[in-house]
């Protein structure tokens, strides 16, 4: 058994976010991090690991330098990363990215055991659409939203956490899940992972590697192959600090609606 | 000369500032004003490896090396001084002289368990009549008849980790006709039938970390558990010291560097006579001063740290670390207060207990006193 899990690198935007005269987010001044809700997949299928001895394999796609995140990951303590990177896969959209990842997993081999892991959304583009392309893309059921899973033989019964309450799935393996924060809480590095981490097999999948998929064609992948255009991009206003009421009594309520019917909300 | 960690040493760091920030700074506040030994952390300090960072895998050790050791106790001192002398103790001057002296026996009966933290290691030098004079041991260690243990009597003070740790490595004068070459090493275990812990000594500073009498009651000690040669004790305790003091000048560079990072975020938001303090030249000339003189800091323990790795003589260099970073954290320490002023001196701002926790730097694993003499006589100055 083995879980391949997709992670992204990308810009840290918990602190200040730089934006270029163009609109375009400043990647360059801001530091790179590991997508937050990916490590919440890496540490699913860690635990999973723990529980079955299956094998996990990370896959990213970018440039170069997204090897040192897959380091850090392999000090987490996963078993052996694949970077996808490529000119002719740069400019890519949720698309183009996600056939080209599908065709990388194909490569890698998706058999009967195995699970697909995402983050549910990248902070920076925020779509929540690479996860679920891919699976349509494999032809594997997807269960998106994952806030626990739990697994018993072939079977994953993943409870979705959804807007207004929850929903428990099963589902057999094959499959791919895409992971949210209340899943679990992602480990550190360990000092011995880290030691380790450069001695774990590492491999780059390139154009040469992936070309003979049928997903992979020039109309398919990178910025020719992405049907998204950006018209424009603006940092939205910043919403003003909420208002709290607390407390459980009739006065509280009454102050409440009656906020609200100033505002013309009832 | 390369001045740059390898990849592996940068990860580490990265490591163990988002553990320090996140695990161990929520509660430095809590364990010093309480006086409570942070044992949760020490438990999730052991699933990452941080007990036996430089130790071989084959004894239970992460692999690394002693610098990313020495750069633990740096980055857990940036935020709590006494969780960077609980990994401090514990490795320096317990986990490191039963790989360095003991028998392959002595390391696998012992090792796995204390660098995969289960347990908890200290040591045992200091008397209440042989402090800085550690030769003037009372504590004795007799064969009994049957030739099987020792028997130990006396008692040790101011023992780091002595109410947590379940293995101990003690010194007892085995022939006092020979002095210094009449004292042996031990490991000792915490359910040995004798042996006994005294009270929490209350602290000025490091409140967290465990200090206490250790007391030897015609305590049993299989003969099996002597470390090193009968009557080189006092070579062992002086060779574990010189690798403790690159822990504790660790120690003071995390609590300078503590210090100074709580100045400059505070110094940059006070205002006074309608200017932000930073904004003063004293106050960018003091943190000039400052950051120089940990940063110079940096390096000696760095340097020191690298020579024990690669085997090299390191007493002198553990030494002028040890001292020059414990006295640069009390200066720093101190002048962080300053520059806080009123609110400095209260307990509502963590540079009060920077200060008092850089004091015990100066004197602990030897003071900045004996550290010149063994820079001194290094120089062959007699």
């Amino acid at each position: 058994m083995k879980i391949i899990v997709c992670v992204k690198q990308v810009p840290d935007t918990s602190g200040k976010v730089a934006v270029n005269p163009d609109g375009t987010l400043n990647r360059a001044s801001m530091a790179a991090i590991t997508n937050p809700d990916d490590l919440n997949a890496v540490e699913a299928a860690l635990t999973l690991k723990e529980q079955t001895g299956a094998e996990v394999v990370i896959v990213s796609m970018g440039p170069p330098p997204a090897e040192a995140m897959l380091r850090e990951v392999l000090a987490r303590g996963a078993d052996r990363a694949v970077l996808v990177s490529a000119r002719e896969f740069g400019g890519s959209d949720t698309y183009a990215t996600s056939q080209i990842l599908a065709s990388a997993i194909n490569k890698i081999g998706v058999e009967k055991d195995d699970i697909v892991m995402c983050g549910r959304q990248a902070i920076d583009g925020d779509t929540a659409q690479v996860g679920p392309q891919i699976a349509e893309k494999l032809g594997l059921p997807q269960v998106s939203y994952a806030a626990d899973i739990k697994k018993d033989g072939d079977t994953l019964t993943i409870k979705r956490m959804l807007e207004d309450g929850y929903m428990t799935i099963k589902v057999k393996t094959p499959c791919l899940v895409t992971c949210i924060k209340e899943l679990n809480e992602p480990r550190y590095m360990s000092v011995g992972g880290i030691f380790e981490c450069y001695e774990k097999p590492y491999e780059v999948f390139n154009y040469e590697t992936l070309k003979d998929d049928p997903l992979i064609d020039a109309t398919t992948i990178g910025l020719k192959g992405s049907p998204t255009n950006i018209l424009t991009s603006f940092t939205p206003p910043q919403k003003g600090a909420g208002m709290m009421l607390e407390g459980a009594d009739k006065a509280t309520c009454e102050k409440l609606a009656g906020i609200m019917a100033a505002k013309h909300m009832i | 000369m390369d001045f740059h960690l390898t990849r592996e040493q940068e990860m580490v760091r990265k490591m163990y500032r988002e553990f320090a920030e996140t695990e161990v700074k929520p509660l430095a506040e809590e364990i010093d004003e309480e006086e409570r030994f942070p044992m949760e952390t020490v438990e999730k300090m052991a699933k990452l490896g941080m007990m036996g960072i430089y130790f071989p895998k084959k004894y239970g050790g992460a692999g690394g090396d002693v610098l990313s050791y020495a750069m633990c106790v740096e980055e857990l001192s940036r935020v709590c001084g006494t969780t960077g002398v609980i990994v401090s103790a514990h490795t320096s001057l317990c986990c490191a002289p039963i790989y360095e002296h003991g028998t392959e026996e002595q390391k696998m009966k012992y090792l796995p368990d204390l660098l995969s933290g289960k347990k908890i290691g200290a040591f045992g030098l200091t008397e209440p009549g042989a402090g800085t004079d550690a030769s003037g041991q009372q504590t004795t260690a007799v064969l009994d008849e049957s030739g099987e243990n020792y028997i130990l009597n006396g008692t040790k003070c101011f023992i780091t980790n002595g109410n947590v740790a379940d293995t101990f490595v003690v010194f007892a004068m085995t022939d006092k006709s020979l002095g210094n070459h009449g004292i042996s090493a031990f490991i000792v275990e915490k359910s040995f039938p004798g042996f006994s812990t005294g009270k929490h000594e209350k602290k000025m500073g490091i409140r967290g970390s465990s200090t206490c009498d250790l007391i030897f009651e015609d305590c049993i000690v299989p003969k099996e558990n002597l470390l090193g040669k009968i009557g080189q004790g006092f070579k062992i305790a002086m060779m574990t010291l010189d690798g403790g003091r690159i822990g504790i000048a660790a120690q003071a560079l995390g609590l300078g560097e503590g210090a100074i990072n709580e100045a400059i975020k505070y110094t940059q938001e006070r205002v006074q006579f309608k200017k932000r303090l930073s904004q003063f030249q004293n106050t960018q000339f003091q943190l000039a001063d400052m950051h120089t003189r940990m940063q110079a800091a940096q390096y000696l323990v760095y340097a020191a740290a690298m020579k024990k790795e690669l085997h090299e003589p390191y007493s002198m260099d553990a030494a002028m670390a040890k001292l020059f970073a414990a006295e640069a954290a009390s200066d720093v320490t101190r002048r962080a207060v300053q520059l806080f002023g009123g609110y400095g001196y209260t307990r509502e701002y963590p540079v009060e207990r920077m200060m008092r926790d850089a004091k015990i730097t100066e004197i602990y694993e030897g003071t900045s006193e004996v550290q010149r003499m063994v820079i001194s006589s290094h120089l062959g100055v007699k």
